[in-house]
Parts: C-alpha cells; sequence; structure tokens
C-alpha cells in the first residue's frame, strides 16, 4: 500500500518519475506544464530524486536532449504543452521513427495564436500522425499510473516506441485530489532493467539514422503501424499486472462505463469524461439506457473495443475538444473509421466539438446535449451529425 | 637493440578512420577532418551529425563510411543531442567514450545557434567541430552566415553575399567556455594537437575548422589544401586557440602576425570562382577586415 | 540500471553498420589517376595524411601505394606532394 497525498495532476506526474528514476530529464518550462519541471528540479536538487536534470533553453532541445539520452541507453522524460510541443514536433516524429522508447507528458493546452493558456486537446492530437503511443488521463491518479506504465509499455520489444501521457492543464494539472504514489521500490522491480532495441554507448560501430531508400525506408515505417497494432495487447497485459501489483486496473485502452448494456454510447476523452459520466447517471436515473466509453489510449485506436461495445448500440456520440479544421474531431473521425471496418449498418452518430480553448463545459451540458441526441434518434430522425457546441 | 621509434598517430592512427568508397565529391575536405579526429581521439567516439555534406558523405544504409558510431539528427539539434548523450553516458558510468558534435556551418551558427548557446551555457561535456564550408552546401551551394562577403552563392547570384562572415568562434569566446579553437584541414598537426588538449578537458570545447570547398567555392578538387593553407598564409584565416581569457597564437599563424608577411589577399581570392565578380571595393573591404581581426587576435594575446 | 538490448518482435530499424564503398566503387569516378614514383618520393606521408579517401598507404622500404578501386582521382596528393613524386595523368581505362 502506498502513501496517500493531496496532489495537484502536475506533482502526480512528477511523482511518477520519481518512482521512475529516469536518468535523464531534460524539460523546458510553459504554462500549464510548469510545476511538473520545478517540482522535479526540486526533487533533483534536494537529491530525493537520483536523475541528471538538463536545464535546456527550448522544447526542441528537450526532447533532442531525451532522444540523445535514450539512445545512450538511459529512461528519459520530458514534459510539455502547446507551443512548447510544437516546437518539437520535428523532433517527436524523429524519436518513433528511430523506434527509441522514452516518455514525455503533455499539459494540454490550446494552440496558438492568439495567446490562450487554457485547455482543450488540440496540442496532444497535433501529434496523432507521429507514431507515439498516446494516452489520456481522467484523473490525477491515473495521471500517475499511467506515466509509470508508459515507461513498461515502451520498452517492450513488441512495441519500442515513445510514448505520451497526456492531461488537461489547469483542469486537472493545477487541481489537488487525492493520489496514493505507489511503493517505489516495487514500482522499478516490475519495470526491470531498461530495454531497447539498439544502444549508442561505445560499442561497437553503429550508424543511426542514415540516408536509407525508399523500399527499406517503408520497411522501417510500416514496422511501427505493426508495432502499434501488437501494443493493444502490451497494453492490456500492463493495465492487468498494474491492477494486481497496485490495486488499481482501469480497463486497457477504453474504460468502459455503464455501457454493458446500453442502447446508447458516448465517447469522451479526458477529465471531462467523469463529467459526463455524472450527466450518464442522471440520465440512466430518467430511464435512458446510456453507457460511457472512455478513451484512454488515442493511439493505438481502440477500434475492436468501440465495435465490441458501440457495435449494436441505436446511437452513438463522440464528444471531441479539438477540431482538425476543415474536418470533424479527431476521435469521432477515427471512430467512424473504425466502425467502417467492421459494419456497413453504422449506428445513428453524432460530432459534438465543444469545450475549445478552455470554455467550460458542465455535466448538465452533457446531459442537455446527449439527451438531445437520444431523443432525435429515438423519433426515428436523424441526430445532429456535425456540431461545434459553442457554450455562452 | 635500442627501441623501435614509436608510430607517429598521423598518419598511422588515421589509417582506420575512414572506409574508402564514400560518398564525399572529389577532393573534399571533410573526410580529411574525420582522419584527424580519429588519429587524436581513437576508437570510441560517437559523432553526432546534423543535416549537412557529412550527413550524406557517410553514404547510404546499410553501411556508413566512418569507423565510428553516427548518430544523424535533426538539423538544429547537433549540440542538444549531444548533451543527451553525454549526460546520459555520464549517469550510466561510461567513461570511455568521446562524444563529437560535427556539424556544418549552418548547422552551427545559423539554424542551431540556439541549441549551440543552451548546450555552451550548461558546459554540457562535449567536443563541438564546426567544419566550415562556408555554405549550405549539402543542398547545393546556398549562402549561409559563414558564406565570406562578396561571395557568389545560388541565393547571392548576382552581386555576391552583401553581408560580412558571421565568426562564431567569437561568439563562442562570448561565452567563455572552457576552450575555444580555430583550425584547419591544411594543418592536421595543429588540428591533432588541439584536439589532444580539448580532449582532456571536461566541458564544451569548441573547434572552428575551416573547410574548403572544391565545388562550391569554384576551384578545382587538388587545390582543396592548398587553399586551406593560403587562408592562412594570407592572413585571413588566424589559427588560434583561447581558454581562460587569453589566446595563444598557433605556430602555423605566428610568422603572420607581421602584416608583410602576409600573402597578398589576392592569391587566396583570384583561385576561386566564387569571388569571380568580386569588386575592388569588397577586396579592399576583406583586406581590411583581416587587419581588424588581427588587432582583436593581439588583444587577447 | 542495467539495460538489456533486445531485438524488435516487429520492423526494420533505421541503423547502419561501417562498410567499405558505400557509395560503390568510387574508383569510376575519376577521368585523371595519380602515377607515382617510388624514386623520387622521400616516404614524408603527406599523401597519405591528407588522402580524403583513405586509399594512400607510405611504407618506407615499398614507398607509396593507392588502392585505385576507391581512388576519386581529386589530385590532391600530387597536389600537396613536396617533390612532385605524384603526377595525374588521364584515366583511360
Amino acid at each position: 500500500m502506498g502513501v496517500r497525498k493531496a496532489l495537484t495532476g502536475n506533482h502526480a506526474i512528477s511523482y511518477a518519475v520519481k518512482l521512475v528514476r529516469p536518468e535523464v530529464i531534460a524539460a523546458y518550462p510553459i504554462t500549464p506544464q510548469t510545476s511538473i519541471v520545478e517540482k522535479l528540479s526540486e526533487m533533483v536538487e534536494s537529491g530525493e530524486l537520483d536523475s541528471k536534470m538538463i536545464r535546456v533553453e527550448s522544447e526542441h532541445s528537450a526532447l533532442a536532449a531525451c532522444y540523445g539520452a535514450a539512445l545512450a541507453g538511459a529512461r528519459a522524460f520530458t514534459a510539455t504543452s502547446s507551443q512548447g510541443l510544437l516546437y518539437m514536433h520535428e523532433v517527436v516524429h524523429w524519436v518513433s521513427r528511430a523506434r527509441i522508447p522514452m516518455v514525455m507528458a503533455i499539459v494540454s493546452r490550446t494552440i496558438n495564436a492568439p495567446w490562450n493558456i487554457w485547455p482543450d486537446h488540440s496540442d496532444f492530437m497535433d501529434q496523432r500522425d507521429a507514431g507515439w503511443i498516446m494516452a489520456y488521463a481522467m484523473d490525477n491518479q491515473e495521471a500517475l499510473d499511467l506515466t509509470v506504465q508508459a515507461f513498461k509499455i515502451g520498452e517492450d520489444p513488441e512495441v519500442y516506441l515513445p510514448v505520451m501521457v497526456g492531461i488537461e492543464g489547469f483542469i486537472l494539472g493545477h487541481t489537488t485530489m487525492p493520489v496514493e504514489i505507489p511503493d517505489e521500490e516495487l514500482v522499478r522491480e516490475w519495470l526491470g532493467p531498461r530495454r531497447q532495441p539498439y544502444v549508442v554507448d561505445g560499442g561497437s560501430p553503429i550508424g543511426v539514422g542514415g540516408l536509407t531508400m525508399p523500399e527499406e525506408t517503408e520497411d522501417i515505417f510500416h514496422g511501427i503501424q505493426e508495432s502499434m497494432e501488437a501494443a493493444k495487447k502490451v497494453v492490456e497485459r500492463v493495465d492487468k499486472e498494474y491492477g494486481r501489483l497496485f490495486g488499481r486496473s482501469y480497463g486497457g485502452l477504453t474504460q468502459c462505463y455503464r455501457c454493458e448494456d446500453a442502447d446508447y454510447i458516448a465517447v469522451a476523452m479526458g477529465a471531462w469524461s467523469g463529467d459526463l459520466m455524472e450527466a450518464v447517471n442522471t440520465l440512466r436515473d430518467q430511464g435512458y439506457r446510456i453507457g460511457v466509453v472512455r478513451i484512454r489510449f488515442y493511439r493505438p485506436f481502440p477500434h475492436e473495443e468501440i465495435w465490441r461495445y458501440a457495435g449494436r448500440a441505436k446511437g452513438v456520440i463522440v464528444f471531441d475538444r479539438s477540431i482538425s479544421f476543415g474536418g470533424w474531431g479527431p476521435i469521432f473521425t477515427d471512430l467512424v473509421t473504425g466502425l467502417a471496418a467492421y459494419t456497413d449498418k453504422l449506428p445513428a452518430l453524432s460530432n459534438i466539438v465543444t469545450g475549445i480553448a478552455g470554455v467550460n463545459i458542465t455535466s448538465e451540458d452533457f446531459e442537455r446535449l446527449v439527451k438531445r441526441f437520444v431523443e432525435a434518434v429515438e423519433k426515428g430522425g436523424k441526430p445532429v451529425f456535425f456540431e461545434w457546441f459553442k457554450k455562452r | 637493440m635500442s627501441q623501435p621509434r614509436p608510430k607517429p598517430p598521423i598518419p598511422y592512427n588515421m589509417r582506420d578512420a575512414l572506409l574508402p568508397g564514400d560518398a564525399a565529391c572529389s577532393g573534399c575536405p571533410i573526410p580529411m577532418g574525420w582522419k584527424t579526429v580519429h588519429a587524436a581521439l581513437g576508437g570510441k567516439v560517437i559523432y553526432v551529425i546534423p543535416a549537412c555534406c557529412s550527413s550524406v558523405v557517410v553514404g547510404t544504409s546499410p553501411g556508413h563510411s566512418l569507423n565510428a558510431t553516427v548518430v544523424h539528427v535533426p538539423f538544429a539539434a547537433a549540440a542538444s543531442v549531444a548533451s543527451g548523450i553525454a549526460e546520459a553516458l555520464e549517469k550510466r558510468g561510461v567513461t570511455d567514450v568521446h562524444v563529437v558534435a560535427w556539424a556544418g556551418d549552418g548547422g552551427t551558427g545559423d539554424i542551431g545557434l540556439a541549441t549551440l548557446s543552451g548546450a555552451v551555457e550548461r558546459n554540457n561535456n562535449m567536443i563541438y567541430i564546426m567544419y566550415d564550408n562556408e555554405a549550405y552546401m549539402n543542398t547545393g551551394i546556398q549562402r549561409s552566415s559563414s558564406t565570406p562577403k562578396g561571395a557568389w552563392t545560388t541565393t547571392t547570384p548576382v552581386a555576391g553575399k552583401a553581408e560580412q562572415k558571421k565568426d562564431v568562434a567569437k561568439t563562442m569566446i562570448a561565452h567563455n567556455i572552457p576552450y575555444v579553437a580555430t583550425a584547419s584541414i591544411a594543418y592536421p598537426h595543429d588540428f591533432y594537437s588541439k584536439l589532444q588538449r580539448a580532449k582532456s578537458i571536461k566541458g564544451f570545447k569548441f573547434i572552428h575548422l575551416h573547410a574548403p570547398c572544391p565545388v562550391g567555392w569554384r576551384f578545382e578538387p587538388q587545390y582543396t589544401v592548398k587553399m586551406a593553407r593560403l587562408a592562412v598564409e594570407t592572413g585571413l584565416w588566424v589559427l588560434y586557440e583561447y581558454q581562460n581569457g587569453k589566446i595563444t597564437l598557433s605556430g602555423p599563424s605566428r610568422p603572420y602576425m607581421d602584416p608583410s608577411k602576409r600573402k597578398p589577399i589576392e592569391e587566396y581570392i583570384k583561385m576561386q570562382g566564387r569571388f569571380r565578380n568580386i569588386t575592388q571595393e569588397v577586396l579592399d573591404e576583406v583586406r581590411k577586415s583581416v587587419e581588424l581581426n588581427w588587432e582583436w587576435v593581439r588583444k587577447f594575446m | 540500471m542495467s539495460l538489456e538490448v533486445v531485438s524488435p518482435v516487429h520492423g526494420k530499424l533505421p541503423i547502419t553498420k561501417p562498410l567499405k564503398g558505400v557509395a560503390g566503387k568510387t574508383g569510376l569516378w575519376r577521368t585523371e589517376r595519380p602515377v607515382v614514383d617510388n624514386g623520387k618520393c622521400t616516404r614524408c606521408f603527406t599523401c597519405e595524411t591528407y588522402c580524403p579517401v583513405n586509399v594512400i598507404r607510405v611504407e618506407p622500404e615499398t614507398g607509396v601505394s593507392i588502392d585505385l578501386d576507391y581512388c576519386k582521382g581529386c589530385g590532391v596528393c600530387a597536389e600537396v606532394c613536396p617533390v612532385k613524386a605524384i603526377s595525374m595523368v588521364p584515366e583511360t581505362g
């Protein structure tokens, strides 16, 4: 049994890093991630955390330094948000395409211009094609647990991909919740020694990332896609092992909340999933058979599970906290594509893009939107396919 | 029987530096530089190479021509990846490996300048060698901040570069790092001794290596070494070391402290097609800047 | 903390090994070939030091040998030789 502390999301992630004790941390402060860098600096300087902290001068250098450290055999960690994540974007691709495991926390903040420090999922989603395993937490406990698990998942030879763990800035990042910190020795024993596909540390000479012809390059990239597929089982196994050892299991790639006997499924990712679950409780009391499928891992996308939970449903409503301009919400797009892999008789579908740039969405809003959707389907009509719901 | 004379590192320790058959242009100075680095630093070197000619010179998968570890990195990231490698190796107790960032003038003085300054200010442990062929050669001879005034490049094709050459070594001196040196591929023994000194220091060491490019500067490939020598003999390229606030002039440059000993600048300029359209005005400016640079060197000596 | 290097289950890796001839037999590039007069050669090692393809070997007994499979014919060796023991001749082969 671990120690219980009242921690902000940022500090929960910091304590997860302390448990893992990566050899190298390289991070650059950006609102709303700053307290991670500050907490880790404090832990390192006080001797509480025996890691090397590289106080880099930019996010691009933060991820580049982590890449170098990870190449050289170290566990490496960084954290960032928004503009910082975008600044390191070319390195985000570089790390996954080099198949080097490491972990990064994303404390979500919308993308600018204009300046805006409040949360939505746009910075996280902007990385979705890069080949990183992408997970998102609903509360601070899960943030800690996911950060620890990220090292285990990424270093599995079936996977060998870097992992990013997201939380919303301020909503989780700066909000205090009770968090249990597992036992450090037990965590390290479970993680075991670091594994990676090759290392740069003075052994026989090796070249990394040199000029490669098209066919060979394609093989390398295809390997990422195959590893993404294999990662699904690894995520599930890690979730179960963690449950056995530390007492918390979340369900794998997704969390099913009252969805087993649901006629209607609502899909969401992140902290507001909790508000959605509250709305669903209220609607259940009113007689609606609704459930929530919470996306925990966005990459690899859990289309099998969505089919399993939502295949029989009369309707699926997807809440996206980001938009692909000119298209739809990314979760909705992937979900519908995933369903089409299994059937040509799709359930009624609706995409609500909302809560953008930090607009606050409550469980009452969810209640109203879900109810409107269900009633539209029940009446035999077509629910709104896509709406950017602007709460004013 | 007397002891057999020990084999000198140049050229004996150069022999296993490179595997023949690389993709460098005929007469390229880059492999010349590598041979000296290998002679000085030995077998366990991790080269961190950003986008530049060297990225391609080492050849195509499944092989590379340098007999060492080569880590290819994004254009601006040589100093930052090298920082990460250095810190990780130290943390893991691996102490017998040299981390060498080997980058061109573009990746160092232009796109990579902020990254460089960051690693320098943190005093991360590495030898950073900026080999200077004075343009973005790998992408086809576009101007960089290191291109000298008046030089033709594909992005300064009519009047030649209007701005003067950025002096990155001076920028490093301003950061007050443990060791800064200038070197030239024409003086491998001088470069070798600078590497020997650098490798014994912990922290950030910077070497600015002059590397004339036959293709980009428009001269016959046989003259690569001669061109680099002329740069020193005209006093244009000064070989020095900077440590603890003082500059030590290197042997090969000592004669040229005296302006009357310097070869006329025209000898260097006229041999290069890239200066074909240089105006008399710019030529006079170049001559003046050579003497101004020597004044600066003398101040720190 | 120990480290285990384990091959990936899926996919090829973007790694290379030191290899000779990565750009093929670069001797095919040249239009001129170095010819050495080992009688004139003083075994000063200058040509070997500067050769950018690392194909020159100077041995005290035998003098200069050049691996013509990879020599690009740049002419640096001929230019730096202090006694002009190397000359560049048109490549006809």
